[in-house]
């Protein structure tokens, strides 16, 4: 059988921009993928390739064997989609929403059911326009899956969620993964990634650089530095040279060393900063975390959003309109 | 192509919506009516303005005209302009429904809060003095015509501008058509190059039609019916051409 989503070597440019640049990936039936990269790393285009918005300049898409644009009747009915901005009409309750959306859809689930799922029966008649961000992205993901689909495409479905409506939001997705439902999502934050997904995709630049379980991602072969954090502009030369190994500040205060985290190099590290009289504040050697990976995979520089706070969030979601 | 649920859920849905808008009312049933009521009853200030006849005999028709262009063309405009700035169309676009299924819910929505202004206005203008005359079905088919050429500059207007300009486009054609179009003012007591300009556009050639069907009595001029007819085929296909979901 093949996969109910196949992107193979895509490309997608906009005039002299090339947001995708060949990436290939394969979604499988009861599994949630997660393409997880930097702002601007090419999540969205493709995502918006396979729901039939974007032209491919070239390679191919096809969802459950049909192509997005040529078949977009058809693959309509068999896919769910929630895109980055709600696109619900302002002055709709998630009610009546429901409502309609389910009579476009031949065998739909029960809106009051979906509406309970999502937590949302307390603000079923308030009107789009005066729901919490949150309850926005849960009516959101409960119009994509009021059609019972078997491709699920989330784009972001938890950015600017609270914590609450995380955890509703992860128990909907993990539900549709034991329904069989093929779920795709995009993410830049690695823990949501981390806690969903079953295969992880990184891009950036419009290229995938890692392709794996979140297990492979970060286990042996990738762990052999070290991150530690301390005050920001460290002399980060002098340093290289006493324990042999490069180090680099990747964000302001988060230092990275480039080579392997043996003992006797914690040590030389650690009595550096002593030396220096530099609070150390946090040390971490061998196995990398999925943002460790991530930060290495994509040359982070320090200016990535990867590191999700609301800030961050904040720019990316003003920067994506 | 989606199913006949989908079309009529749609067609519901966008019904509910335009009649809970305020502004919307304001526009489509409103001004109309307040504009009808208030010239029927103080008259105008020379008898002459309507040619001799009973205000209400005159007001009665270009006022049902001009309710068929605030919903046709300026509620629409509006409405559809929001909802591609708030990615509501773009949504739509990965559900079943299709476009061409959510253009005819649209048109059968329209169509529907149409029908329910010209009963008002059909009862306000009796209230005032108008004595009903003209056929239903020579209405509905000026009423339809007219309807697809304004439908189709609304949607132009809505698929190519941003929402507050297609709100502040539409609004501003409105108040300008409202007094150039012989829908309060005969097009007779207007400068020359102003007729002119009127009888080449869909709204003074719906209010000729309507007041030969609904007033005088007299036969819808030819030139009429080819303005009218030149504009809802012209009009949609410009818009199909240009416009943009997204």
């Amino acid at each position: 059988m093949t996969a109910p989503v196949v992107v193979d070597d895509l490309v997608v440019r906009y005039g002299a921009l090339t947001a995708v640049d060949g990436v290939s990936l394969t979604a499988l039936a009861g599994t949630v993928t997660a393409v997880l990269g930097p702002n601007g790393a090419g999540k969205t285009s493709t995502i918006e390739t396979l729901e039939g918005y974007r032209r491919p300049t070239s390679g191919t898409v096809r969802v459950l064997g049909l192509d997005p644009i040529a078949d977009h009747a058809a693959v309509c009915r068999s896919i769910g989609a929630m895109l980055q901005e709600g696109g619900v009409y302002p002055t709709m309750s998630p009610s009546d929403a429901l409502r309609l959306f389910a009579a476009y859809y031949p065998d739909p689930l029960d809106p009051d059911e979906l509406l309970e799922r999502v937590g949302l029966l307390d603000a079923a008649r308030t009107p789009w326009r005066r729901l919490s961000g949150g309850e926005r992205q849960r009516l959101s993901l409960a119009l994509a899956l009021v059609g019972q689909p078997l491709v699920a495409f989330l784009d972001e479905p938890t950015a600017g969620v609270d914590p609450g409506g995380r955890i509703v939001i992860r128990d909907v997705i993990r539900r549709l993964r034991e329904d069989g439902v093929a779920v795709v999502l995009t993410t830049h934050e690695l823990d949501e990634a981390a806690r969903l997904a079953d295969r992880i995709v990184i891009i950036d630049h419009g290229r995938v650089v890692a392709d794996g379980t979140p297990g492979e991602l970060t286990g042996s072969g990738a762990g052999s530095d070290i991150r530690f954090g301390a005050p920001p502009g460290i002399d980060v030369d002098a340093l290289s040279v006493r324990i042999s190994a490069r180090v680099t500040e990747v964000e302001p205060g988060e230092y990275r060393v480039d080579g392997a985290g043996t003992p006797e190099r914690v040590a030389a590290l650690t009595s550096w900063l002593a030396e220096r009289g530099i609070a150390l504040g946090d040390l971490r050697a061998g196995r990398q975390t999925l943002e460790d990976v991530f930060l290495r995979l994509t040359g982070d520089t320090g200016t990535s959003p990867v590191l999700t706070g609301p800030r961050q969030r904040r720019r990316h979601r003003a920067g994506s309109r | 192509m989606s199913s006949a649920r989908a079309v009529r859920a749609q067609a519901r849905a966008e019904i509910a919506m335009t009649l809970r808008r305020g502004e919307s009312l304001l526009l489509t049933l409103g001004i109309p009516v307040v504009l009808l009521g208030f010239f029927s009853l103080i008259g105008y200030p020379d008898r002459t303005v309507t040619g001799g006849i009973k205000t209400a005999a005159f007001l009665t028709p270009g006022i049902a005209a001009l309710a068929v262009m605030s919903t046709a063309m300026v509620s629409l405009a509006i409405a559809t302009g929001f909802e591609r700035q708030y990615g509501v169309l773009k949504r739509l676009g990965t559900t079943p429904l299709g476009r061409p299924s959510l253009l005819t819910a649209k048109i059968a929505a329209v169509l529907v809060v149409e029908a329910l202004q010209l009963v008002v206005i059909w009862l306000a203008g009796v209230a005032l003095g108008w004595q009903p005359r003209g056929d239903v079905i020579t209405v509905g088919v000026e009423v339809v015509v007219a309807t697809a050429a304004f439908a189709g500059v609304g949607l132009l207007m809505a698929g190519t501008l941003r929402a507050e300009m297609t709100l502040a486009t539409a609004n501003g054609i409105y108040l300008l058509l409202l007094l150039t179009s012989g829908m309060v003012v005969p097009l007779s007591k207007l400068p020359g190059s102003v007729q002119g300009i009127a009888r080449a556009l869909p709204a003074a050639n719906l209010a000729d039609a309507l007041h030969a069907t609904l007033g005088t009595g007299g036969g819808v001029p030819a030139r009429a019916w080819a303005v009218l007819l030149a504009w809802a085929v012209l009009a949609p296909l410009a818009a199909a051409r240009t416009f943009r979901w997204e």
